[in-house]
């Protein structure tokens, strides 16, 4: 759905739920997964429903991913880095992660 | 409205009106509930939402029994508002905790009970206090700090957003009268029947029951009945929804039916509903944090004040007026655990006319006048 522009900066290697996943530096999460036509990055806590980034500057909160463990981390406003481990949301978040 | 007349007009669309209301409707009584606009304190909107028993009654033993009363009548009142509306207002009695994070705290705690169980009439609510392992096998997550905290099985909590709406929604099925933005101004009683102005003309009721809460005190006096209040300030910070970890609400903390932790129980003697102590927020996250450090880096999405509907001494009052028959008050703090009461034990009473003094009498608010007490 999404297409790269010419200009896109160097590749960087993250792993969406243990898949790897090659980014671009300056991707944001959210940019990254929508570039690797990954069509949701979570599912609602109430009704369980797919979300995708919405939004992609910090309102929303769709694009809540596990962001190398920590949850509930907005992906729109997080820059990829070199072995970022990404995990899509399903639900409530866990405590402690 | 104005023609209109009513068997009982309930002052207040709060939880305290509307359980009352709703208990009066069961009845077969006419009813209307007169609220304010939205512009209005609104308590049932702001409040933590447990069904507790713990701790209630030191001073006044009474108390304690009327609070294990409604606490046991909680699960028919919420079956019998799932019936009518198929609302579940998410009702749980788990057993609740009160966590202590020193020593020092514990042993205040453990004499304080002593206290409350030592008073003549007290009924035994079971309450244990329990060290640190025994806490840990019941709540995992406790952290080091947490030292012990007393238990009481009679304790629990509840959705009261949820009940809230589903009140309303009960009142509506059975054709209760609601209008909002009807703020009493006055009430007089004229040739047998109460008469209420408010900004859109006159109501007139049979009987009438005070449960405005903080603005009791206002309205009382003028049907003969005082109701000496102290509100007091709340606030409320709200994480965002997680998996279930807690399986006990704690007086201070609760996981709600729908993930969100809420933590709570400061008091501020403002009266102002629209500010909020940055502080006292930040003492609340931090004492829940050492409570349970799995907290510590969990979103909050929400924080909020609310001013507590509290009477001078914090115990409830109602009384029926001698000067103005068919007058009754029904305030008190915690229109969430004592619902049930409201719905099925006070409602009746007004709706018979007059309340039943082997139940209430300790509660009038005669008390405060040590000399015409008795």
């Amino acid at each position: 759905m999404f297409k790269r522009l010419a200009d896109s900066g160097p590749a960087i290697a993250i792993t969406v739920d243990g898949k790897k996943v090659t980014a671009r530096a300056g991707d944001t999460v959210a940019a990254a997964l929508l570039a690797a036509g990954i069509d949701h990055c979570r599912t609602t806590p109430v009704t369980g429903a797919p979300r995708a980034p919405y939004c992609l500057m910090g309102v929303c909160f769709d694009c809540l991913v596990t962001v190398d463990g920590v949850g509930s981390r907005q992906g729109c406003l997080i820059p990829v880095h070199d072995g970022m481990k990404v995990e899509t949301q399903l639900g409530r978040r866990e405590a402690g992660r | 409205m104005a023609g209109d007349e009513f068997d009982v007009a309930v002052v207040g669309g709060g939880l305290v009106g509307v359980a009352t209301a709703w208990g009066l409707a069961r009845e077969g009584c006419k009813v209307v509930v007169l609220d304010e606009g939205d512009r209005a304190v609104r308590a049932s909107r702001g409040n933590f939402a447990l069904v507790w028993v713990q701790s209630k009654g030191l001073g006044l033993a009474p108390y304690a029994g009327w609070t294990i009363r409604s606490s046991n009548a909680w699960r028919g009142f919420s079956d019998l508002l799932k019936q009518e509306t198929g609302l579940d207002v998410s009702f749980q009695r788990p057993g609740g905790f009160h966590l202590c994070l020193s020593e020092k705290e514990l042993e205040t705690r453990a004499n304080n009970l002593r206290r409350l169980h030592n008073q003549p009439g007290i009924v035994d609510y079971k309450t244990e206090i329990l060290d640190h392992d025994q806490v840990r096998k019941m709540l995992p997550d406790i952290g080091p700090e947490g030292v012990g905290g007393s238990f009481c099985p009679l304790d629990g909590h509840v959705n009261s957003l949820r009940l809230f709406r589903t009140l309303h929604a009960a009142l509506n099925e059975r054709g209760v009268t609601y209008l909002p933005s009807h703020r009493v101004e006055t009430i007089t009683r004229e040739a047998g029947e109460f008469r209420l102005a408010t900004p859109h003309g006159e109501i007139r009721a049979s009987k009438v029951a005070l449960a405005a809460g903080n603005a009791n005190m206002r309205l009382a006096p003028m049907v003969g009945l005082e109701a000496p209040m102290k509100p007091e300030r709340g606030q409320i910070v709200v994480t965002e929804r997680l998996r279930p970890f807690l399986n006990h609400p704690v007086v201070t903390l609760r996981q709600t039916d729908e993930g969100t932790v809420m933590i709570g129980d400061s008091k501020e003697e403002s009266i102002d509903p629209s500010g909020l102590t940055i502080g006292v927020s930040a003492t609340e996250a931090e004492r829940a944090v050492r409570q349970f450090p799995l907290l510590a880096n969990v979103n909050v999405v929400r924080t909020w004040s609310a001013i507590r509907v509290m009477t001078q001494d914090g115990f409830p009052i109602y009384d029926e007026s001698q000067t103005h028959p068919g007058a009754f008050t029904v305030c008190c703090h915690s229109g969430v655990t004592l619902a049930a009461n409201h719905a099925l034990t006070i409602a009746p009473m007004i709706a018979r006319g007059a309340l039943d003094a082997s139940l209430v009498a300790p509660f009038s608010a005669r008390r405060f006048h040590v000399q015409e007490a008795g």
